[in-house]
């Protein structure tokens, strides 16, 4: 019995290693080779940006739980009924580690996209530069197409267009009326000492003054701290590192000014006390159901608000440091691209001028996504309702265009630098275990190591 | 093929001795029917053999292959020898990872298999009732939850607000409330708390398994000897199922080693990284930061280690059966 147990074992063993020789034979190439030859358009560029009048079917890639791709798909074939789309959803988080691979083994017409530059500099996007030229984008304000321009280097704010917003979204502070009321807040904050004094009193009320998520993988702190930021210092500034721009530091004075203040705010109990394992969803349930006075957040929310809290919600940028001081805010676009192996992307691009110019689908653009529509400073926007807090987020856009003061997210500069590093570094200055400074010059290290390896 | 060999035996079978001959056809006889039992096995075992190869010793070799490589998984790789594996042990942060999967051990393993020896002892008593079926059944359910589900619902209850914070309000103990899961210090032990729930009822049910085949009157002997339920327990128990233990052990410690669901769900490795396992890390490196290289060479690093915290698991385990 132990001769046959010996010999099987042999024979299977001289299997494994014949099995795991062909394997290692024809695995031997160098992983990735074959991709890049082809990663450059397919498709043949025919110079009309349009449609046409045959039947076209958009393929697009959008993030579920956000219906406002769909109502303007929707819309688009009302007014072009030869073109139908062809819809794949997903949360933001599996399109953001997808992005890569289905931009080039699948490849849509229309995708939502994470940060674009390192899949720009990989060659898979389609260059909108002729479609910027056709449709004459190059004359809207030069900021909200900056975020989406790479250059060789893999360097934003300037160079070629990846790609295009469906509108530009911004962050501030809502709250909550009824709340604000009772603590004898009965207006936005002009000034970051009156901010704190509503938190203070808020506290002392027994009120929980700000609900934010930091939990998981998404250190929301990250938008009050960037709001601090642009309050102490320049949104220039913050933009370079954002942007990769040769020698940006995140960590300078003002910055850890700002990380400072937030600091103070962690220490005086101002957020709740669970803010470590909070998500996006608890963090909006809470708000909604009255439990905080305050949560920093994006006016994507606005028509939301609007819905589930008529009348009762207010919205403020972050106020400066003296009165009547510059303000800024993040703000970005709500970046869709083009495979740069799309099957139809002059139409594409089309669709994504008619997003930015067609008066229907600018409604659409305020009225479901609750932000501003892309587009000339002096385009058409629908009438918004004054005690809607939609109507102020769009006011305090106009602000942040007269400040100059928008800003690209923090948590974009580089493709791992949110999840990697604001993120347990804002936990860990929580938890106690990191200070302002040591936040900075952390996430700092973090940057160089990823953009210089 | 079997033809030839026939005939070439017939051929010496004239120069040799009667005896010796017909042992020795004994003998090829048995060879022959051995290799055609031989082509029989191999035809059954080729098509699950094809799919191991495709789908565990081919990806299995690939990412040994890429963790030689700086690769962004779309674009050219570049060649850099043992570059990623010496960034592993410079960095603290896989280390720490790989510290956190081997606490969880404790929770995961340890907990389920203590706790799955004392229920199932306990049931063993009244095997028979109805009550044992509850028991068994209610113990078991965790089981056949799915894991993300498992996450979801701990979450709630680990919350601020959630049942378990409520139950130490209500009996006064409002001074050890907390986000469980929010906090660096209990995160960990709370993602534990999770995976020992979920494995008990496996535990306990193998080991209910292994307790049935005691033989009664073993325990009769043990009694007229005036042993009680413990002594009971040390002497007879315990040692009857130490295979079913081997078991349990094996099962836990590679689910605690691999621990990624109930993580992902629950803390996402956070808050600071106090929760962050190989399994969440390979996969923040390979999908976020895109190091395809890097994410495998920290993929075979954790194979190794998973293989040489097993083995000797499995090593005890047989030499006690003999």
């Amino acid at each position: 019995m132990s001769r046959t147990t010996g010999r099987s074992r042999r024979a299977v063993a001289t299997a494994s290693v014949c099995l795991a020789g062909l394997i290692t034979v024809t695995a031997c190439s160098a992983p990735g080779a074959s991709t890049t030859d082809d990663g450059t358009a397919d498709a043949v560029a025919t110079g009309d940006m349009t449609c046409g009048t045959e039947d076209v079917t958009l393929s697009a890639y959008v993030e579920t739980g956000f219906p406002l791709a769909q109502e303007l798909f929707d819309e688009f074939t009302v007014q072009h009924p030869n073109v139908t789309f062809d819809v794949r959803e997903d949360q933001f988080a599996v399109i953001t580690q997808n992005a890569p691979r289905v931009l080039a083994d699948n490849p849509p017409d229309l995708m939502r996209l994470p940060q674009v530059s390192e899949l720009a500099a990989d060659g898979l996007l389609y260059d909108l530069d002729a479609a910027a030229e056709a449709f004459g984008w190059d004359e809207w304000p030069a900021s909200q197409l900056e975020q989406m321009r790479v250059d060789e280097d893999g360097r934003r704010g300037s160079g070629p267009l990846y790609a295009m917003g469906l509108n530009f979204s911004m962050t501030g502070v809502f709250y909550n009326k009824e709340l604000a009321a009772q603590i004898g807040m009965t207006g936005a904050p002009e000034t970051l000492a009156e901010l704190d004094d509503a938190l203070a009193k808020a506290k002392a009320a027994g009120i929980t003054p700000i609900a934010q998520f930091n939990g998981g993988a998404t250190g929301g702190l990250a938008f009050p701290l960037q709001g601090l930021m642009a309050s102490y210092g320049e949104p220039a500034e913050i933009n370079s590192w954002t942007y990769q721009q040769p020698g940006a530091t995140i960590d300078t004075p003002t910055t850890v000014e700002a990380a400072a203040h937030l600091q103070r705010w962690i220490e005086a109990g101002y957020f709740a006390d669970d803010v470590n394992s909070l998500d996006y969803s608890m963090m909006m349930s809470r708000f909604i159901d009255g439990e905080s006075l305050f949560i920093f957040n994006g006016d994507w929310e606005s028509g939301n608000l609007d819905t589930q809290m008529p009348g009762n919600v207010g919205f403020f940028l972050v106020p400066p440091v003296e009165q009547g001081g510059e303000v800024g805010a993040m703000s970005a676009p709500l970046t869709y691209g083009i495979s740069a192996r799309a099957e139809h992307p002059e139409c594409a691009a089309y669709f994504l001028d008619w997003v930015a110019t067609d008066e229907t689908a600018r409604t659409i653009s305020v009225e479901v996504g609750g932000s501003h529509p892309m587009g000339p400073a002096d385009a058409f926007l629908p009438e918004v309702a004054d005690d809607t807090v939609t109507a102020q987020t769009l006011a305090a856009g106009a602000t942040i265009g007269e400040d100059d003061g928008a800003m690209e997210f923090i948590a974009n500069a580089t493709g791992a630098i949110y999840a990697k590093s604001w993120t347990p570094n804002l936990q860990k200055l929580v938890a106690g275990e990191i200070d302002a400074a040591g936040l900075l010059a952390a996430v700092q290290a973090d940057y160089e190591s990823e953009i210089g390896g | 093929m079997m033809q030839t060999r026939t005939t070439g035996t017939t051929g010496r079978r004239e120069v040799s001795e009667q005896s010796s001959t017909s042992a020795e056809a004994r003998r090829r006889a048995l060879r022959a029917r051995r290799l055609r039992r031989g082509w029989v096995a191999l035809g059954l075992v080729v098509p699950a053999a094809v799919a191991y190869a495709a789908f565990v010793l081919r990806p299995l070799v690939l990412t040994v292959q890429y963790s030689f490589y700086d690769w962004n998984g779309v674009t050219e790789s570049t060649w850099v020898g043992a570059e990623n594996y010496r960034r592993l042990v410079d960095n603290p942060e896989m280390l720490g990872s790989i510290g956190n999967a081997l606490e969880l051990i404790v929770y995961f393993s340890f907990v389920p298999v203590l706790l799955g020896l004392l229920t199932a002892a306990t049931i063993r008593k009244f095997a028979t009732s109805r009550l044992a079926l509850v028991s068994r059944t209610v113990l078991f359910l965790p089981q056949v939850i799915p894991l993300v589900a498992a996450g979801i619902m701990w979450t709630w209850l680990l919350a601020s607000d959630g049942l378990v914070n409520e139950l130490l309000r209500g009996i006064g103990l409002d001074a050890l409330t907390r986000a469980w899961l929010g906090d660096t210090s209990t995160a960990l032990p709370a993602v534990g708390v999770i995976g020992a729930w979920v494995a008990l009822g496996l535990c306990m049910l193998l080991l209910l398994a292994g307790m049935a085949k005691i033989d009664p009157s073993l325990y009769e002997a043990a009694r007229i000897d005036g042993a009680g339920a413990v002594r009971e327990f040390f002497a007879i128990t315990l040692p009857s199922v130490r295979q079913e233990i081997g078991v349990c052990v094996t099962v836990t410690v590679i689910s605690a080693l691999a621990a990624f669901d109930i993580v992902y769900i629950s803390t996402q490795g956070g808050p600071a990284n106090s929760t962050l396992v190989p399994g969440l890390e390979i996969y923040y490196l390979g999908f976020f930061s895109r190091e395809v290289g890097q994410a495998s060479a920290l993929a075979v690093v954790f194979m190794a280690l998973v293989l040489a915290v097993v083995l000797p698991i499995q090593r005890l385990t047989r030499e006690s059966d003999r």
